[in-house]
């Protein structure tokens, strides 16, 4: 489990004070995979650095099972740091050093005697699947690959925490799947705690139990992806679910619903229902329906005729389990 | 071939000896001792793992810059009386090795905190979060993976100090330079002087050529 507590960055530029986290609030529990997304300049990057203490937060704190990073002395650092397992956007392997070599270094820092460290590699490159490769030179591997040592190196110390830096933003699609899906599978066998950055949506879609949103340094919104896919007037929604790009312009002068929901509901035939029951027509105008984790979901825009009871209906899809905004006649 | 008398053979088996000994001597101190200074220099300096700016301040604009701006020839004559000082003589190639060693560690040190600066951020910040230490960073990370741009630092610098040995012959040093100054110069003799530059040229090549294959076979990027 990983506690971030109201953790602030000021960075000082020029005689400007830049702040960079403002109060940043997180709890991880174990054997959740969360995801952090943001853009660019969000503060991501500083968040990583102060969680790794990279970067010395200006107040706050970070804690692994409850043991505190900040504050603590040099050497305790070193050792606290050995709790998380950290995976960087370009892998940052040691191109001087073979894949068995790379995935050895946090044992050879302890001087963990050299079988020891023989099969403990042994083992990680079998679980990443990198059993054969264990010769190679990070340059004669592919950058799945590479991301790949990165991640058994990162596991070596047999981490609390798997801290992950935008695991999968320089690789194809293809690759990002696998490598998701090698997280996935690393927290199921080890029950480790995940923690991505990413601005990736898909990421968070393919891999995470929960989700935060970071802008301008603070949280803004999290939650489990159940909840905040459902959460009507939350941002992070309409960003896991979004409408087809070019949702055509309703015609009519109807009123236009946005509906949220999930599997649950949707197994329900809701349209059919509200046309039936309110003898009232309805028309899909775009919609999208995906599978995030073991759940579908739905976000779907309707439009209803200008006469219809939109009040009665919404009352009615609530009560159904589905989040509804009105978004007002044409 | 009456140019090519046993006494000037003799002399110039002397002088190829002279010269080797006063690059090896001054390569090996310069290279160790530059090492070290280019090591602190990337280190205490601005983004480094442990910046000190006054240390890196004296260290790079004092000793570095003013040392490399004195040019070598002036710098060797000014340091006669140093040299007889440490090695209780001025003449000689252990002479001249030690003001050609304080002549080119300081062009050597820059090298290296070049090479040291190209070793991405990124496998620093890797070291670190890993728990490495900073020493062991620094022997274990940062020194293996500049170490392609070190042996190329290495081999420009011998080469500069092939180069700069024969300017330490003209003031007593000896070795080829002082061969080709006595031989070529005040008795015009163009065979005898030819003959140590095409051992100078060669002796370059040979540094160079080896050096390459060195880099090539630890240069794994």
């Amino acid at each position: 489990m990983i506690t971030v507590s109201d953790l602030r960055k000021v960075y000082q530029q020029g005689n400007k004070d830049v702040v960079a986290l403002d109060g940043v609030s997180l709890e991880v529990p174990t054997g959740k995979i969360h995801g952090i997304v943001g853009h660019s300049g969000a503060g991501k990057s500083t968040l990583v650095r102060c969680l790794t203490l990279l970067d010395q937060p200006t107040s706050g704190t970070v804690a692994v099972n409850g043991k505190e990073l900040t504050n603590v002395n040099a050497a305790e650092l070193r050792n606290a740091r050995r709790r998380i397992g950290m995976v960087f956007q370009h892998a940052n392997l040691f191109d001087s050093r073979t894949t068995e070599q790379n995935v050895a270094y946090p044992l050879e820092l302890v001087g963990t005697p050299k079988d020891q460290i023989a099969s403990k590699v042994a083992e990680l490159l079998e679980l990443v699947g990198l059993s054969q490769f264990a010769k190679a030179y990070p340059s004669q591997l592919s950058g799945g690959q590479r991301q790949r040592v990165g991640i058994a190196r990162a596991l070596t110390t047999d981490p609390d925490i798997l801290l992950c830096d935008e695991p999968t933003s320089a690789l194809d699609p293809k690759t990002t799947d696998e490598i998701l899906d090698l997280v996935k599978e690393l927290r199921n066998r080890l029950n480790i705690t995940v923690l991505i950055i990413t601005h990736e949506m898909h990421v968070v879609k393919q891999v995470c139990d929960s989700v935060s949103l970071l802008e301008g340094g603070k949280i803004v919104e999290t939650g489990e992806i159940e909840t905040v896919v459902t959460n009507a007037s939350g941002r992070l929604a309409s960003t896991l679910l979004p409408l087809p790009g070019d949702a055509p312009r309703a015609e009519g002068s109807g009123p236009i619903l946005d509906l949220l929901y999930t599997g649950q509901q949707a197994t329900e035939p809701v349209i059919s229902s509200v046309a039936r029951q309110f003898n009232t027509d309805v028309n899909v105008l775009a919609g999208s329906v995906e599978q995030l984790g073991e759940q579908q979901y739905a976000h779907l825009r309707l439009q209803l005729n200008a006469d219809a009871d939109v009040d009665a209906i919404v009352n009615h899809l609530i009560s159904n389990g589905i989040a509804v905004t009105v978004k007002g006649a044409k | 071939m009456d140019f090519f008398t046993p006494t000037v053979l003799k002399a110039m088996g002397t002088a190829t000896v002279e010269t080797l000994q006063m690059v090896v001597i001054s390569g090996i101190i310069t290279v160790v001792i530059g090492l070290i200074l280019g090591i602190l220099l990337h280190v205490t300096g601005k983004g480094g793992l442990t910046p000190v700016r006054w240390f890196n301040v004296i260290l790079s604009a004092i000793i570095v810059n003013i040392t490399r701006s004195i040019p070598f020839a002036i710098l060797m004559v000014a340091l006669i009386p140093f040299s007889a000082l440490v090695v209780g003589t001025s003449l000689g190639p252990i002479a001249a090795s030690v003001s050609l060693t304080i002549g080119t560690i300081p062009f050597f040190a820059r090298l290296v905190e070049t090479a040291l600066r190209d070793v991405s951020a990124g496998k620093v910040d890797a070291a670190l979060v890993m728990g490495s230490t900073k020493m062991q960073t620094i022997r274990k990370v940062l020194v293996p993976e500049a170490m392609p741009g070190i042996i190329a630092a290495v081999t420009t610098t011998v080469v500069t100090l092939i180069g700069y040995s024969a300017m330490a012959g003209l003031v007593g040093g000896g070795g080829l330079g002082r061969m080709a100054y006595t031989y070529g110069y005040t008795r015009y003799n163009m065979p005898i002087m030819i003959t140590t530059i095409i051992i100078i040229v060669l002796l370059v090549q040979l540094v160079q050529i080896i050096g390459d294959i060195i880099a090539r076979k630890i240069d794994h990027r």
